[in-house]
């Protein structure tokens, strides 16, 4: 139909806004309609009392956040926060060596790299079963322990601390590394020439060049590990008992076993809430990128 | 400065190396073994193949799961282009906060845009089952597609688009002939990702699906919680090589040059 084509394209003509509206509209209502207004009947419901069977009544009440002043849920706010952290040193700490040891290297450099972006689009719940598979009592960790020798009784390494970090920590290293590894890649080597021509030692160059220059990297990683960190479910949910509890499994719990849907709604908006902090304190980083980028 | 790298530093990579991928390597192999609880090695088997071929259940769920992924990809495969189209070739009012709000759902935890959306389907009294797995995966997967198309037209040569139409050429027939072949890759990328993800979600689908509408991470978990034979350590395998080769495809087409 000639003539459908040719009054449309003169319609796009004489409005460009339209065009761009056009394009946008489809994909732009979708995440409004399934993403934002269902996030807002969210923060709705943690503000209204809860009615019989697990719905809510009309009228206005802040007691779903009153209740996480009650110690077990300050316990679990306080849990989520300091294993977060925790899982974020981690990684920092094992992330950093990879992502210079893969700037550094030539020839293998896009295998590494393939190697860390392989894991970060596995799917979670596979890597987090094998971390089951190899810590629990009848596991592999336990028999290699056995055999040698270290130990003469399999030890209780799931449903612990320790396994919910080794998951934390092994579900979130591919965040930390590969903006390290973005940062790294970038640093200018004439000016590592000019601190070992000026007399500056290995430990130096690292500690007053590289290091600060990469500090951008470091900064993005740590929040894209920690944010991840505060919402997750399925590490504490699988890897951890009833002892190890984090928000998002108390968001669910609200949502099946407890059919508590305000408070869990409550729960679940604290988590977004600092998430959303999260970014924003990543935002405001980025932003005085070129001012932390000046080596004193 | 192409001294060698300090030894301990290798072997601490290395070591990085190894705690990321011996897991799934361990668990991989173990989907050979001919033994039911053992951590021993017992000779190689097929048997936890077969039984899975035996569950129809296990095709039920991955039948879900291909139905839902390929739906998931279209639709949020032509939705994020089209929004990328519009990022990246038009000025309006509002671009950059609209671009600020793409992210959003990427960094939102899964727990929250999944019980939002258990909220909304419940309000709506909407059933839960394929549509409003699939609606929330399209959901999630937008602003993915949207990030990889829009790299993907950042680094086109716009002028090719000017040529083609100072040569005659109207918008659709520009666009048709010049744009998206060069596009094409990118596009590809985007949705490979996208199935990705949409295959494997657990959080997400377990809040909006319903009865008989599992897909295979949501079985998986289910067979994960009870804690039975190494039919899972071959179900996980199936998914990983699936997955490993999806990225790895998509991870060519966005390196592929020759096609700018």
């Amino acid at each position: 139909m000639p003539g459908l084509r040719e009054r449309m394209l003169t319609w796009l003509h004489r409005r460009p806004q339209a065009r761009a509206w056009a394009l946008l509209a489809p994909g732009g209502l979708w995440l409004v309609v399934f993403f934002l207004i269902p996030i807002l009947i969210m923060l709705a419901y943690s503000l209204m009392p809860r009615g019989v069977y697990g719905g809510v009544e009309s009228g206005v009440t802040l007691e779903h956040y009153a209740r996480f002043f009650d110690p077990l849920y300050l316990e679990i706010l306080k849990r989520t926060f300091l294993w977060s952290l925790a899982g974020t040193l981690i990684c920092l700490i094992l992330g950093y060596p990879v992502a210079f040891v893969i700037v550094r290297s030539k020839r293998w450099r896009n295998l590494l790299l393939f190697l860390v972006v392989l894991p970060f689009w596995t799917s979670f719940l596979v890597r987090t079963f094998a971390m089951i598979f190899l810590m629990r009592d009848t596991g592999l960790l336990n028999s290699w322990l056995l055999r040698l020798g270290l130990i003469q009784q399999p030890l209780t390494i799931l449903y612990t601390p320790f396994s919910v970090m080794a998951g934390l920590v092994y579900g979130f290293l591919p965040f930390m590394i590969l903006p390290i590894y973005a940062s790294l890649e970038k640093l200018d080597l004439s000016l590592l020439e000019a601190a070992e021509v000026l007399g500056a030692r290995p430990r130096a160059r690292f500690f007053r060049v590289t290091l600060p220059l990469s500090l951008p990297g470091v900064i993005a990683g740590c929040l894209l590990v920690f944010i991840p960190a505060l919402g997750s479910f399925l590490t504490a949910d699988l890897l951890g008992g009833a002892k190890q509890m984090m928000i998002g499994n108390l968001v669910q719990n609200q949502f099946s076993a407890a059919r508590n849907w305000p408070f869990g709604s409550a729960a679940s908006f604290i988590v977004m809430a600092l998430v959303l902090a999260g970014v924003m304190l990543y935002l405001r980083f980025q932003d005085q990128e070129p001012k932390s980028v000046t080596v004193q | 400065m192409n001294r060698p790298l300090p030894r301990w530093l290798v072997a601490m990579a290395a070591a990085v190396y190894l705690f990321l991928h011996l897991p799934i390597l361990v668990l991989m192999i173990f989907s050979f073994n001919d033994a039911k609880f053992s951590a021993e090695w017992r000779g190689f088997t097929l048997h936890w193949y077969q039984r899975l071929l035996e569950r129809p259940d296990v095709f039920r769920a991955l039948k879900v799961s291909l139905i839902v992924g390929a739906s998931a990809t279209v639709i949020s495969g032509v939705l994020g282009t089209l929004v990328a189209l519009a990022l990246a070739r038009h000025r309006f009012q509002g671009r950059r906060a609209f671009e600020g709000f793409l992210y959003v759902p990427i960094v939102t935890p899964e727990i929250v845009v999944g019980i939002s959306l258990l909220l909304l389907f419940a309000l709506l009294r909407f059933p839960l089952g394929l549509t409003t797995i699939t609606i929330a995966h399209v959901a999630f997967c937008i602003s993915f597609v949207v990030i990889v198309v829009l790299a993907r037209l950042k680094g086109m040569d716009q002028h090719l688009e000017e040529a083609a139409m100072i040569l005659g050429a109207d918008e659709i027939t520009t666009f048709r002939t010049v744009t998206l072949p060069q596009l094409w890759p990118g596009i590809l990328a985007g949705a490979l990702l996208a199935f990705t993800m949409s295959f494997d979600d657990f959080v997400i689908t377990s809040f909006v699906s319903g009865p008989g509408s599992s897909t295979l991470p949501i079985l998986v978990y289910g067979m994960v919680r009870k804690n039975v034979e190494p039919s899972i350590n071959a179900i996980s395998t199936i998914i990983l090589i699936v997955t490993a080769l999806l990225i790895y495809v998509a991870d060519r087409l966005v390196q592929d040059r020759s096609l700018a």
